[in-house]
């Protein structure tokens, strides 16, 4: 499918002044579907998007993608867990990666359109994005991060703020995107939301990789006392 | 007091009468503030966004030393022109000594740390806040810039105009480099001072009053170019 992957990660590390925030961290990811972060708070699921992804420093082990690190940089896109609005109209908004890529303004404007109209905001595209409710601004973001067609996608909590119907909406794009084979790597708290979405799961506990199974036999048995007592509700400890 | 109301009514009957010193003056008062607000803008604007966005060693130093010179002594940078522009000095071949571009030099370099150093305040704020997406979208050290700078322009006009209140009321270093020069390099703070040392005080507050006027007529007619395009508030 997409020629990223598969993505090796071996011994991957990375701590802030002196604090380890996620690692040392083993995984393969084969180019497929949706993998699921699931983990308590504080267990380092934003930290390994971001250590995946780029954007926190690596500090000791290897992240080794099937091409070139800036090839898959260029492919992949990430949703913050706290969206970040640029100054500008929603339309700015989804324009803005395209227009930095070198699309030409008409071109982008017709595909922020288009994507306007799918996440629901299509009424607000003149709208200043920082005034947007704190849903909106989250399917804006998921919004900007699709339209250039990424071949990955890394969506932190995506659906944090949403209601029941939004958060379903968000659901059918993300599997509508996982359909056209961009990959998913995706955190949440919802467990109901893993189950819908995951192909694998990734379960993560202070810091660490503790499991990394396909969905189906994860949530039925997990392999770790851990994950089990976290799927079970309890406090993991 | 009675000096203040002569000034008042000077100044009513210059501007009423359209006198053309008066005219000539305050059009060159505003050329040079005007030039030095374009010139410095363009160069301390990209200057504070790079120092928002480049992590290189000497960059709190450059912030420091931009600051520290935020309250640089006119009469002093006028000085210094002076001697580099003068006919001895390594530009003196240039003849620009005494004229309106010689005292556009010594304003931007005035007017350069403060437009930077605001600018910079809000820059940084707005790097913090867009720091992680830029940066996973891979846009380049332009882009970035640019963005910031499209972005912040509202705050970025206010630096701006922060420097051309400076500039245009500034009398050290122009009167220096410019020399007070009737028709080439007389402007009204230069005029100002002429007219006081000349005990005319009334004509000298006149002007003082004019003075004023512009500077609030230049800050109001660039805020509201920049209303014009309205997109709501940030
Ligand atoms: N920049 C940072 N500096 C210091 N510590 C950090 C930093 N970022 C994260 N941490 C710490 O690293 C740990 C993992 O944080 P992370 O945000 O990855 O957790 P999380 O699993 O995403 O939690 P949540 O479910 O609450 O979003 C936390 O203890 C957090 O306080
Ligand atoms: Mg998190």
């Amino acid at each position: 499918m997409s020629d990223m992957f598969p993505l090796s990660v071996k011994g991957a590390k990375t701590s802030r002044r002196g604090k380890v925030l996620v690692g040392p961290v083993d995984l393969e990811l084969d180019g497929q579907g949706t993998c699921v972060v699931i983990g308590p708070n504080g267990a380092g699921k934003t930290s390994l998007l971001r250590l995946l992804h780029g954007a926190a420093r690596l500090n000791s082990g290897q992240i080794n993608w099937a091409c070139s690190t800036e090839a898959a940089h260029h492919d992949q896109t990430f949703v913050f867990q706290r969206p970040v609005m640029l100054r500008r109209s929603v339309e700015d908004n989804l324009i803005y990666p395209l227009r930095m890529r070198g699309m030409a303004r008409k071109q982008a404007k017709a595909l922020a359109a288009d994507w306007a109209e799918r996440v629901g905001l299509q009424d607000m595209l003149r709208r200043p994005a920082p005034v947007l409710s704190g849903g909106e601004q989250q399917k804006l973001a998921l919004a900007r991060a699709l339209i250039v067609a990424p071949k990955l996608v890394f969506l932190d909590e995506p659906c944090a703020s949403l209601d029941g119907r939004a958060m379903r909406e968000i659901e059918e794009i993300l599997q509508e995107a996982r359909a056209g084979g961009t990959r998913l790597i995706l955190s949440t708290h919802d467990m109901g939301q893993a189950k819908r979405l995951a192909d694998t799961v990734v379960f993560m506990f202070q810091g660490q990789v503790h499991e990394h199974s396909p969905a189906e036999p994860f949530f039925a048995q997990p392999e770790t006392s851990r994950a089990a007592a976290f799927l079970r509700g309890d406090i993991v400890e | 007091m009675t000096d203040l109301w002569d000034g008042l009514s000077r100044a009513f009957w210059l501007v009423a009468t359209l006198d053309a010193e008066l005219s000539e003056i305050a059009l060159r008062s505003l050329q040079v503030s005007l030039g030095a607000l374009l010139v410095g803008s363009a160069i301390a604007l990209p200057l504070a966004a790079l120092l928002a966005v480049r992590r290189f060693r000497a960059r709190r130093a450059v912030i420091a030393v931009l600051n520290a010179l935020m309250g640089l002594p006119p009469v002093v940078v006028g000085l210094v022109v002076y001697v580099l522009l003068s006919r001895s000095g390594p530009f003196g071949v240039l003849g620009l000594l005494f004229t309106p571009t010689a005292m556009v030099i010594a304003q931007v370099i005035i007017i350069v740390p403060l437009i930077a150093s605001i600018a910079h305040q809000s820059l940084r704020d707005l790097w913090a806040e867009y720091h992680d997406l830029l940066i996973s979208m891979n846009v380049t050290q332009t882009q970035k810039i640019a963005t910031l700078l499209w972005d912040a322009r509202r705050a970025l006009l206010t630096a701006s105009l922060a420097g051309f209140g400076r500039a245009i009321g500034e009398v050290g270093a122009i009167m220096i480099v410019g020399g007070n020069i009737d028709h080439a390099t007389r402007v009204l703070t230069t005029a100002i001072a002429l007219e006081t040392g000349k005990g005319d005080f009334a004509l000298a507050l006149a002007l003082g009053f004019i003075l004023i006027a512009l500077a609030i007529f230049v800050n109001l007619t660039i805020h509201w170019l920049g209303r014009t395009e309205r997109e709501g508030r940030w």
